[in-house]
């Protein structure tokens, strides 16, 4: 038996997805509508971009990245993607086939980077290397470099796939910490200043849940599996806690963000411009940084120098972070 | 039924027909981490699940920038 579930709150087709946080359920097309939409408002609410300008994506291969690339490029928006291949075994294989796919199946301009090709190490030996836990080595890299990509191809905006799961998880960990620099800098744009391109999260208002239907009704493939390293790390265990509140009180991680960014954001504004302090320009690479030598150029330094690592020697490392 | 699981991936039986939140909660899987995909295409909770279903429950909780 294989019953058909329960309608469409907008055309009474058969629901494919109910969301508890809107109270209905939804079919293929209207939970696109449904997509769209909350994209557009967190497009338009933070100004974050225009259809005049060129915007680089950086895709994972994950659902987020490839999902906001899908949607802008529907939107009718200039987007490129940019893909960073990290040297995590066979996951970061795997990740860089979907983007390559995705890429090639709609005629998309997607521009790749090879961390042990290009700047001789990956994030295995760079958590090794340097100490840093590898999430940490990986975001750092990955900053460093959809910043300079961006910069050197005359992009107008940086987009990333961060999401409402994302962001609610992020607040959630800089106020147990209650860590105002972080909580004042957690925005869903970031202006072009001291060197450092525009960004944007457009994916602010939608759930995990919701990104990963929009690439099952879509056809998108993306990479399932978690990346190994970040098993078991501490924001997965934040989203975990909040996922257990939203099943009590749903719409709980929206309103928990979302009031952040009404209410308790525009009180840290002065917070952030004076956090961001007076930067120097790195004396290896030109990038703004508060020291003479920034912490990218650093990290290559010390990995490119280091043995390979392979991924499976920093599994155990990687659970706190 | 045959369910697939990831993360890891592997695949368990079950007999006789359930809904999808059924299914979940003898998982102990959260339904706001997860979807629901019965012979190819997306379910929501209340769907019913029978015994010639392939189905596969799909994790979308994902480590970090997307």
């Amino acid at each position: 038996m294989t019953a058909v579930g329960s309608k469409c709150r907008v055309c009474k087709a058969p629901a494919v997805i109910d969301l508890p946080r809107h109270n209905a359920k939804f079919c293929a097309e209207h939970l696109q509508q449904l997509c769209r939409r909350q994209m557009a408002k967190a497009i338009d609410d933070f100004e974050m971009f225009s259809t005049d300008d060129r915007i680089l994506v950086a895709v994972s291969g994950g659902k987020d990245s490839l999902a906001v690339w899908d949607m802008l490029i529907e939107a009718g928006y200039q987007a490129d993607g940019l893909y960073i291949g990290l040297g995590i075994g066979e996951y970061s294989t795997d990740s860089g086939g979907y983007v390559r796919r995705f890429a090639d199946e709609r005629g998309l301009h997607l521009q790749t980077i090879d961390l042990r090709d290009d700047y001789g190490y990956d994030v295995p030996t760079a958590a090794r290397a340097t100490g840093r836990v590898p999430c940490s080595a990986c975001g750092l890299s990955k900053r460093r470099l959809f910043d300079q990509a961006a910069l050197d191809g005359g992009y107008d905006v940086v987009v990333t796939g961060h999401n409402l799961d994302d962001e609610a998880a992020v607040l959630f960990g800089n106020t147990l910490r209650w860590d105002i620099d972080y909580l004042a800098r957690q925005m869903p744009v970031l202006p072009a200043a001291n060197g450092f391109p525009k960004k944007a999260k457009p994916l602010i208002r939608l759930t995990e849940r919701e990104m990963a239907a929009w690439c099952l009704v879509r056809g998108i493939d993306y990479v399932v599996e978690e990346c190994p390293i970040a098993a078991g790390n501490r924001h997965l265990s934040y989203k975990e806690s909040l996922n257990a509140v939203e099943a009590k009180s749903p719409g709980a991680k929206a309103s928990f963000y979302l009031g952040f960014l009404e209410r308790m954001a525009p009180l840290l504004a002065g917070l952030s411009a004076a956090a961001a302090g007076d930067l120097n320009e790195c004396e290896r690479c030109g990038s703004p940084t508060t020291g003479d030598v920034c912490a990218f150029c650093r990290l290559v330094e010390k990995s490119s120098a280091h043995e390979p690592v392979p991924v499976e020697m920093v599994l155990t490392r990687g659970r706190r972070r | 039924m045959k369910v697939l699981l990831r993360n890891p991936r592997r695949e368990v039986e079950f007999t006789g027909s359930r809904s999808v939140d059924r299914l979940l909660d003898e998982l102990q899987l959260s339904r706001e981490a997860h979807l629901v995909i019965r012979n190819g295409t997306l379910v929501p909770g209340d769907a019913v699940l029978g015994d010639d279903d392939q189905i596969e429950v799909r994790p979308v909780i994902s480590g970090g920038a997307g």
